[in-house]
């Protein structure tokens, strides 16, 4: 994988500064890192290490959080993340066909990275908009009534 | 508190400033005067009524009639035909519907909106505009003229059951949390909508934030909390954008924070939002992400009435639990207790997901069957292919065969029926769905999300 590591400085003032929006305390450990994963794009060790500090929570307990929430990575992700919505309305419309085609386009499985650091493919639960089925978000965008065949023309979207 | 039979609410957006809204404000108000209206009527500067593109613009409530590009000069005419005659001053109405919402459209006759009485009608993000809809009178007279245990009492003779899907009585859950002698106690709203195919508390957030806001004061001064929390999932980030707008705003009225209108009774409210997780829609694993920790579920008892949050006592109700609160108090318990079956009162909000011809949002009395709501409301199967079963309750629901589409839908038949109520997801699959991968489909959503504490209930 030749994601680049992120500057130590970067990831250690992502922390800080989210830290002072919302306070030391473990009840805003979540919105915390949320904040920083946003910010790096996942939640590197360092970043563990320097809230364990600030917060005086092990940072095993920070881990176990962590790797619990399925939006929260503890591993490098790509510069762009698709999310595939996964559930039931979408799997009625269609959805199995278009996740085959994600997967055909990217040539990488669920939870995998592509070799060159730009997509990250993993599932999604639902995203609240079964309106329009099948479903999937790329970074913030919400894309909705896909068809297999645009796959391709929406990632060449992306740069 | 005055009554107006009418508000004239008036556009007064840039663009519609510069085509002269106050002078179309000014007028309206000597007009009404001139007339002897102007204790009938009340005419509020607002924002964004339509586009602009037309201005100026106004609108006139109850009735919902939106008139654009007239001048000072039509004004006497436009109160002459409206307001004097009744009718509809046709020459001004706006024309073409400038957007058209797929995901909530019109009501059919077999609805009854209640709580989403104001989603698509009202600017979410401008306080006025729910004001102007009767907003916050509920709280006004609950804190005026109700005891807590005098407004308990309303909610439990409207029969409001937990619109989560278990439909425990709302009021029985604001006694049991009222009766702990322990402190603080906090409020908390269920916002973490999970179930695949539910999506009708997301358009109630981001549509009227402000009737979830009411209903937790409400329920606060009616238990005795004085701290709130809105847990909301991360995958609706306008929801929680909105309602973060919706808070500041009530705060600066004087609706949030100490001394509520004036009352002695002080509130706050924070939103948290999730991290993506299923199971933080079950109120204990909800209390534990609130905490900072992973969101898994506790045993109980001690239910959240006892040792709750931060293991002090707690009320959890979910989004349109709330919504209905203010509704309640302002209409009246019998009001609502008229809607709706025996034993499931009032209305209840559903998504319509996957094989059927309108998807969206409907609100409908408990009892319809599983075929008006179908085929009535949601207009059929798309395609003109045939119906092969309707999943209710979410993943651990239940699939429902066309045997049973004349089923009337509250919580006692769903159950009778093997399946369950749930949040209010229905997924509608035609003939071509194969059965047994659906239940493949569901098998892995459950292993996949299950808490594994089941053996602990």
């Amino acid at each position: 994988m030749t994601i680049e590591p992120k500057d130590s400085k970067v990831v250690l003032e992502a922390v800080q500064s989210a830290v002072k929006r919302y306070g030391a305390s473990q009840d805003e450990l979540i919105p915390i890192l949320n904040d920083v994963n946003r910010e790096i794009g996942y939640l590197p060790g360092e970043a563990l290490d320097e809230l364990s500090r600030l917060l005086k929570v092990p940072k095993s307990q920070l881990f176990s959080v962590a790797s619990f929430y399925r939006m929260l990575s503890t591993k490098p992700r790509g510069k762009h993340v698709l999310q595939f919505c996964e559930s039931a309305p979408c799997h009625v419309a269609g959805g199995r066909e278009v996740w085959l085609a994600v997967k055909e386009a990217l040539k990488i499985e669920e939870n995998e990275t592509t070799p060159d650091g730009k997509w990250t493919l993993v599932t999604t639960s639902c995203l609240g908009v079964c309106g329009v089925g099948p479903v999937m978000m790329i970074d913030d965008d919400v894309i909705g009534n896909v068809d297999p065949a645009q796959v391709p023309a929406i990632l060449a979207k992306y740069h | 508190m005055t009554y107006f039979r009418s508000h004239v609410l008036v556009c007064v957006d840039p663009a519609c400033l510069k085509k002269g809204a106050h002078e179309i404000t000014d007028a309206l108000q000597d007009e009404f005067v001139a007339q002897g209206l102007i204790d009938e009527i009340q005419v509020l500067e607002t924002s964004r009524i339509g586009g602009c593109d037309n201005g100026p613009e106004i609108m006139v409530y109850p009735e919902g009639v939106h008139y654009v590009g007239f001048t000072p000069d039509d004004v006497p005419y436009l109160v002459e035909e409206h307001f004097l005659k009744g009718r509809v001053a046709t020459k001004f109405v706006q024309q073409e519907k400038t957007f058209v919402d797929e995901e909530l459209s019109d009501p059919t006759s077999k609805e009854v909106r209640v709580v989403l009485k104001n989603c698509g009608k009202i600017d979410p993000e401008n306080i006025e505009d729910y004001l102007a809809e009767g907003g916050y009178e509920g709280l006004g007279k609950v804190l005026t003229s109700y005891t807590p245990e005098e407004t308990i009492d309303i909610v439990l003779r409207s029969g409001l059951g937990g619109r989560g899907g278990a439909g425990f009585p709302t009021g029985k859950k604001w006694q049991f949390c009222r009766a702990t002698q322990d402190w603080p106690k906090y409020m908390i709203c269920n916002a973490d909508e999970g179930d695949p195919g539910a999506f009708m508390n997301r358009r109630v957030l981001e549509g009227d934030p402000h009737a979830v806001i009411e209903g937790m004061i409400i329920g606060a001064y009616s238990t005795g909390s004085n701290q709130g929390y809105i847990y909301c999932r991360a995958e609706y980030p306008l929801a929680i954008k909105t309602l973060n707008i919706a808070i500041d705003q009530a705060r600066a009225l004087g609706l949030l924070g100490k001394d509520i209108l004036g009352s002695g009774f002080d509130f706050d409210l924070e939103v948290r939002m999730g991290a993506g997780a299923f199971v933080c829609g079950e109120e204990t694993a909800l209390m534990a992400s609130i905490e900072g920790n992973r969101g898994e579920p506790r045993p109980r008892p001690p239910f959240p009435a006892v040792k709750g949050l931060f293991g002090k006592p707690s009320n959890v109700n979910n989004v349109e639990t709330y919504a209905n609160v203010p509704q309640i108090i302002i209409n009246g318990p019998e009001w609502y207790a008229a809607f709706g079956t025996e034993k499931s009162k009032g209305t209840k909000t559903f998504a319509l997901a996957g094989d059927v011809q309108h998807t969206g949002l409907i609100e409908v009395p408990f009892g319809l069957t599983l075929r008006e709501i179908i085929f009535d409301v949601g207009g059929g199967i798309k395609d003109g292919k045939a119906f092969k079963a309707i999943q209710t309750g979410g993943p651990m629901g239940g699939c429902l065969p066309a045997d049973y589409l004349d089923l009337p839908v509250d919580y006692q038949e769903l159950a009778k029926a093997g399946s369950i109520m749930g949040s209010g997801g229905l997924v509608v699959m035609d003939e071509d769905t194969c059965m047994v991968d659906i239940a493949r489909f569901f098998m892995d959503f459950v292993q996949d999300e299950s808490c594994g504490k089941c053996r602990n209930s």
